[in-house]
């Protein structure tokens, strides 16, 4: 048997069985068929509630089915199946009415990697009392390696609580942008919106960007950023495992 | 690293969503088993809990995906993974199946089915070799739920599963569900199958639910879905290997339809008492 001839048929339901599989059991090669379809359906359907409930059952069903078929996994850590999934859904004509479902998925994914991220012990509030004005502009911090920021034209937090049950369903009757922190700060995964101007700190944070600069990004990025607020958050969020300063007398 | 064994005991299958109760009240288990690749990820909850597991109870492993049976070389990353999974929590077994999972860089998330002949037979010894190199022991290979039988199959399984355990000194995870099912599929006596299964190797047995299917042509089907309580031909079948073999670790298995976890137990519960009953015979038997 060509363990090739059998992967290709498993895939596509055209192709017939390998012609090694005996002439009494060839109906049954449907089962492995469906095997397969049915498990990975059901991984992409344990990643994306959110993007489930959105859709509903039947179109989520269809739309997995087709994307298993074209994107079958390469990793055997099925838990994070479908790192393309949102791409995916972006591209099919039937989603186009629902133009947050993307970043929706991309959200329920990132989850994914925070539930699984390295354990580190995230740096406290107290952090900030030990840090003189001057070292701070210095700062060099590396992110907790759950956290995540996933930037949206949609208010993608909110209706990813909406449709996990963390939060009410309601008219969103504010629809505007926002960008969506995920981290683990102890055990659990939290989803938060960020502060204007947070994504783009954070994002040049994770750079190793010293902090000053990273401020200055950020303040580029909205107007209304608040560094002290943002700063506060950085700790008390457990958001950094580690910091690094220049040694003194260093020239920057 | 070389494994101690597990206890001849009722194990069950670790789902997360009994940990809060199994933390609770220490349960009437003798180990638990987990499948390795939902602990691929590098820490969080699984791994809290998976270490809870280990300080109270034994730990068998049991890998899902490494496609021993595959054409194709086995994944570096993934036998990397795994040593390192044996490092860390040292259980007392790890186990694999006779099948395949993945071809080239796809992956099925599903165990396939083998022709059994001596280019399988040379392939698969290769590969377990290559697999206890890597995790420095003795692993336990099952056997699989077969739903259909090839042209090229020119050798019986339990020959083979003996003539793999020959060549490569591996142990063997006797699926007594899968026996079962496989009989009903293929059309065999489940117990001419267990006759001739050297059962003095086996390291751990699996015990399951199935579920009733017809195929195309009106015939009954088995289909191995660990989604149900285990049926009474199998509870019957492991009482007749158990009579011969005196107590084994038996491990429950349940992966779909998962009750809450008092149902669990009380299935532990049921073949406990087949396995004391086995305990009792032989120790009868020695006196």
């Amino acid at each position: 048997m060509s363990q090739a001839q059998f992967a290709a048929a498993l895939l596509d339901p055209d192709l017939a069985a390998p012609a090694t599989v005996s002439a009494g059991h060839r109906s049954r090669f449907a089962i492995y068929r469906n095997n397969v379809a049915v498990s990975l359906i059901e991984a992409l359907a344990t990643r994306f509630p959110a993007v489930r409930r959105v859709v509903g059952e039947e179109f989520f069903a269809e739309a997995a089915r087709l994307f298993v078929a074209r994107h079958p996994p390469t990793s055997r850590r099925i838990a994070i199946y479908g790192e393309d999934f949102a791409d995916f859904l972006e591209r099919l004509p039937a989603c186009a009415e629902i133009p947050y479902l993307g970043d929706l998925a991309r959200l329920e994914a990132a989850r994914t990697h925070a539930y699984h991220a390295a354990d580190a012990a995230p740096l406290g509030p107290e952090t900030l009392a030990v840090l003189s004005a001057e070292s701070l502009a210095d700062l060099r911090v590396t992110l907790h390696p759950a956290v995540a920021i996933i930037v949206s034209a949609h208010p993608i937090v909110t209706i990813w609580a909406m449709n996990t049950g963390e939060q009410p369903f309601a008219n969103i009757d504010d629809w505007r942008d926002q960008a969506a922190l995920i981290s683990r700060p102890a055990i659990d995964v939290e989803v938060r919106i960020l502060p204007p101007g947070g994504a783009a700190f954070l994002t040049a944070l994770a750079r190793a960007t010293p902090l000053a600069e990273a401020a200055e990004t950020a303040q580029l990025s909205a107007a209304d950023f608040d560094l002290t607020l943002n700063l506060a958050a950085l700790f008390s969020a457990g958001l950094v495992s580690h910091m690094s300063m220049p040694p003194e007398g260093t020239i920057r | 690293m070389s494994f101690a064994s597990l206890p001849a005991e009722i194990g069950l299958g670790f789902k997360p969503q009994h940990f809060s109760d199994i933390a609770a009240a220490p349960a009437a288990v003798g180990f638990f088993e987990v499948h390795a690749e939902n602990y691929f990820g590098a820490g969080g909850v699984p791994h809290r809990q998976l270490a809870a597991l280990r300080r109270d109870y034994a730990l068998s492993l049991h890998g899902v995906g490494l496609s021993i049976g595959g054409e194709t070389r086995l994944d570096g990353h993934h036998l990397a993974a795994l040593k390192a999974l044996c490092a860390r929590y040292e259980p007392e077994s790890f186990s694999e199946h006779l099948a395949w999972a993945s071809h080239n860089e796809t992956y099925f998330n599903d165990l396939l089915p083998l022709p059994l002949n001596e280019a399988t037979l040379k392939r698969v010894a290769a590969h377990v070799d290559e697999l206890q190199a890597a995790l420095q022991c003795r692993v336990l290979i099952e056997n699989p739920a077969s739903y259909l039988s090839f042209s090229d199959g020119t050798i019986a399984e339990p020959q083979f599963l003996a003539e793999l355990a020959a060549r490569t000194g591996c142990g063997r995870l006797l699926d007594i569900n899968n026996v079962y099912v496989s009989a009903v599929n293929l059309g065999f006596d489940p117990k001419t199958y267990l006759d001739a299964f050297p059962l003095q190797w086996i390291g751990e047995i699996h015990l399951a639910g199935h579920s009733d299917a017809t195929d195309a042509e009106g015939r009954t089907l088995l289909i191995d879905t660990h989604g149900a309580p285990i049926a009474d031909p199998v509870f019957a079948l492991y009482q007749w290997v158990l009579a011969r073999t005196g107590p084994r670790p038996s491990l429950i298995e349940r992966d779909n339809d998962v009750p809450a976890w008092p149902a669990l137990v009380d299935e532990a519960a049921k073949a406990g008492e087949i396995l004391e009953a086995a305990r009792k015979a032989q120790s009868h038997q020695a006196a």
